[in-house]
């Protein structure tokens, strides 16, 4: 167990630290609520309904897409620690794997399907 | 550093792995085709996968007699998946030439209709030569996500976009417990390969362990989605209604021959062993099926949901084959998949031809005094419900004739009894279909015909399979023997 | 020490699932899920399973909690608080759904399960689990491994194909007029259909 403890030094550093902002500031920190301060901040705009708005759907395609490379990642990973055992041989056959995708990359890039609209 | 061994790629069969890598290369150009621009009335998607399905046809031909087993036995080329290959690829070319026109007149002309045609058909031919229960179910994956979206393609329609929600939330549930099911056999056997899994249970007989048992019901339950067995066939009607007619064709022929062929390869590869345990269950699901799909479809008024129940009941009758197993059985469900797959396909193609533009025409209303305005549609239409209802002289009857035979020389009498009796009620159905057709009058706004040479020419191939196959049966016959011998 | 760490990463579990489902906001619930899903990978680690570890927060702390969140907000929030007979219904449900679970999982227990197969897969020492996972991936199963880019690629097309609508430059309207364009559309179709 003893590779995780960097891991586990960097995690209570990030607890310390994300704690103890949080609380100094909330300990030295002038209270003056307003009815300006308390509204969402909407780029300088009067706020309009609340932030409890639906998204068009749109937006999915995108976390769909993400998921779908984030797999790809997740095989990469395994590869790359193995990368130096399987050399060419390894090489060629991830290279097929990505290039399989890759067609789908350009598909979606001509289908505008990664645009903001 | 241990040394370990890389399989080694110039030792692969390319012939055996052809169709493959033709489906997958197809499926991909037809993608980036998509921005090569085309005049609108161009047909190259077509052209293209035609040319993809035959290529992988013609390559598993090549080495038909070949016996190959690739990736450390993962991909299996056998008869089994030869004969698999051959009736998937001329499934999908028959629906090609029934799309051609079809995707045009209702506006669904995209090159990714062809893509996916064309991967589906690929996690087919995986199905079919897995010999691993991991690739089983990546193919059957494939072909399952294809369809879903096939099945909602019409996306300006409501009814095809709730069919392919329908669709793909009971299929991702199958797919669910199928792969609960493979996780608990990989930990009952410690494999996944189907060989070494029947290995495994005849060296030590692990009967009534619960865990083997649980595992092998949820594969079942997985397996029986897809072959849309009662009574995991609620997705079937409303998936079948909703789907663009030429995909509803395709999918009834070639989803249920892919279910078929890895329900067939794992039971009578991995589990022979434990036959006791399945034949019983196997059995009532069978009669379920074959009853409750025929009685629902007597009360259809819509043709391609009565034929969507009558494809369940086709399921039970497959079933019966599959419980009876061996050699017998097995050739039996490949003789009867091949001959439902064309008739099946014929009724959905002719149904396709009727209506003007986008709109939907598949009442039995609207086929009345189709016989008289259109001989020979109304023949072939004929021939296919004749032949889907088991009478001679077509291949249905000859399906059924040696499917039911085969079920009595394996002793499953009351099977048989139960699969006749709905034969029998199934005829009723079909023949209303015929009766429609040349003793009703035509209502007041008679359906108008869609005619396309490539469509006629799909209806011409269909219907004189399923006339040659009531003739000449013994040339499938032998095929389907010869094709199972491998497997056993 | 690794005791330890196991009863605080699954006390860590336990509480945040907890709170997935009695959060009153959806949002927070989500939240609390990704809290959950980074403690179970610590479980993982525990059990020397780097690889799966990692998967679990790429894969589920990363993209699947990204569709839990979208799936949130296209919901309606402000409708989400629901009374009456069917809520009694479902918690009733629950319980005992929840009940016939504790029940089966106690029989199982109880009951002889497989001992699986006698010796594990044998495999090339390594330094870790990640980097065994990748020499069988890469070799033995090279060909699903290939399989699965064609899978991906499908589940691209038909996510595009479902979402995005057709041609390059041709964008689905705003959803209300969608959907009364799909109406107007499957209306004569109907019609045309029952005549």
């Amino acid at each position: 167990m003893t590779e995780y403890v960097p891991v586990l030094l960097f995690l209570l550093v990030a607890i310390g630290f994300a704690g103890g902002t949080i609380g100094l500031s909330s300990l030295i920190v002038p209270r003056r609520r307003n009815a300006v301060k308390n509204s969402s901040y909407e780029c300088g705009v009067e706020p309009v309904g609340d932030a409890l708005q639906r998204f068009t759907v749109k937006f999915y395609l995108v976390a769909v897409l993400f998921i779908l490379f984030d797999i790809e990642a997740v095989f990469l990973y395994p590869w790359a620690v193995t990368f130096r055992r399987l050399g060419l041989y390894g090489l060629i056959e991830m290279a097929l794997f990505i290039v399989i995708l890759f067609v789908g990359y350009v598909y979606l890039l001509r289908k505008r399907a990664l645009e903001w609209d | 550093m241990m040394p370990f061994t890389m399989p080694s790629l110039i030792a692969v069969d390319w012939w055996a792995l052809g169709a493959v890598i033709a489906l997958s290369v197809g499926a991909m150009l037809l993608l980036v085709l998509e921005f090569v621009p085309a005049p609108p009335a161009s047909n190259r998607g077509a052209f293209v996968t035609l040319l993809a399905l035959l290529a992988a046809a013609g390559s598993v031909l090549e080495v038909r007699d070949a016996r190959r087993s690739l990736f450390d036995g993962m991909f299996l080329h056998d008869g089994f998946t030869v004969f698999f290959t051959v009736l998937f690829c001329v499934i999908g070319a028959v629906a090609v030439l029934q799309s051609w026109d079809y995707v045009k007149r209702t506006r669904i002309n995209h090159g990714e209709y062809y893509a996916l045609l064309l991967s589906s058909t690929l996690g087919m031919v995986l199905m079919a030569a897995s010999n691993d229960l991991i690739t089983i179910f990546l193919g059957l994956e494939l072909m399952s996500l294809a369809l879903y979206v096939l099945v909602g393609f019409r996306r300006t329609r409501l009814d095809s976009s709730e069919a392919a929600m329908k669709y793909f939330l009971l299929g991702a549930f199958a797919s669910g417990f199928l792969l609960y099911g493979i996780a608990l056999l990989y930990g009952a056997t410690g494999t996944t390969n189907l060989a070494k899994v029947a290995m495994f249970l005849a060296d030590s007989p692990m009967i009534g362990n619960p865990m083997l048992i649980v595992g092998g019901l949820l594969l079942l339950v997985g397996f029986g989605f897809k072959v849309a067995a009662v009574p995991f066939h609620m997705w079937t009607p409303d998936a079948y209604e909703g789907a663009p007619t030429t995909v509803t064709g395709y999918m009834s022929a070639g989803a249920k021959a892919a279910g078929f062929a890895a329900l067939l390869r794992v039971l009578l590869v991995a589990f022979p062993p434990l036959m006791s345990e399945w034949r019983p269950i196997l059995s009532w699901i069978a009669a379920l099926t074959m009853t409750v799909g025929n009685v629902t479809a007597l009360l259809q008024t819509n043709v391609k949901r009565m034929l969507a129940y009558s494809s369940i009941a086709h399921a039970g009758y497959l079933l019966v084959a599959v419980v009876a197993g061996g050699l017998d059985g097995g050739s039996a469900a490949l003789f009867y998949l091949a001959v439902y797959s064309f008739m099946n396909l014929g009724a959905f193609g002719v149904l396709a031809l009727l209506g003007r533009g986008a709109e939907e025409r598949v009442t039995i209303k609207d086929l009345a005094g189709l016989g008289f305005r259109s001989p020979m549609l109304g023949l072939a239409m004929t021939v296919f419900m004749l032949s889907l209802g088991g009478v001679p002289p077509t291949s249905g009857f000859m399906g059924k004739v040696y499917l039911f035979s085969v079920a009595v020389k394996a002793g499953l009498i009351p099977l048989v009894i139960v699969g006749v009796l709905n034969s029998v009620v199934s005829v009723f159905y079909y023949l209303r279909v015929t009766v429609a057709m040349y003793m009703q009058e035509p209502g007041a706004e008679p359906v108008e015909i869609a005619w396309a040479p490539s469509a006629a020419i799909a209806v011409v191939i269909t219907l004189a399979l399923t006339l040659w196959w009531g003739v000449q049966a013994q040339d499938l016959l032998t095929t389907a023997q010869r094709s199972i011998l491998g497997l056993l | 020490m690794t005791l330890a760490l196991f009863a605080a990463f699954a006390a860590l579990l336990v509480g945040c699932s907890l709170m997935v489902i009695l959060h009153r906001n959806p949002v927070a619930s989500a939240l609390f899920l990704v809290l959950a899903f980074c403690s179970l990978a610590g479980l993982y680690l525990l059990l020397h399973a780097e690889f799966v570890a990692m998967v679990q927060v790429i894969v589920y702390a990363g993209a699947i909690m990204v569709l839990f969140l979208f799936v949130i907000m296209y919901l309606n929030l402000r409708h989400d608080v629901e009374q009456g007979i069917a809520v009694a219904v479902r918690r009733g449900a629950g319980w005992i759904l929840g009940i016939l679970l504790l029940a089966e999982t106690v029989a199982f227990f109880k009951g002889r399960w497989a001992e699986g197969p006698v010796s594990a897969p044998d495999l090339a020492p390594v330094a870790g689990n990640t980097q065994a996972i990748g020499q069988v991936l890469y070799t033995r199963y090279l060909f699903p491994f290939e399989i699965t880019s064609v899978l991906l690629l499908v589940a691209m097309v038909g996510a595009v194909v479902i979402a995005k609508g057709r041609g390059p430059g041709l964008h689905p309207a705003a959803p209300a007029a969608d959907a009364a364009a799909d109406a107007k559309a499957a209306a004569p179709d109907h019609a045309g259909g029952e005549a």
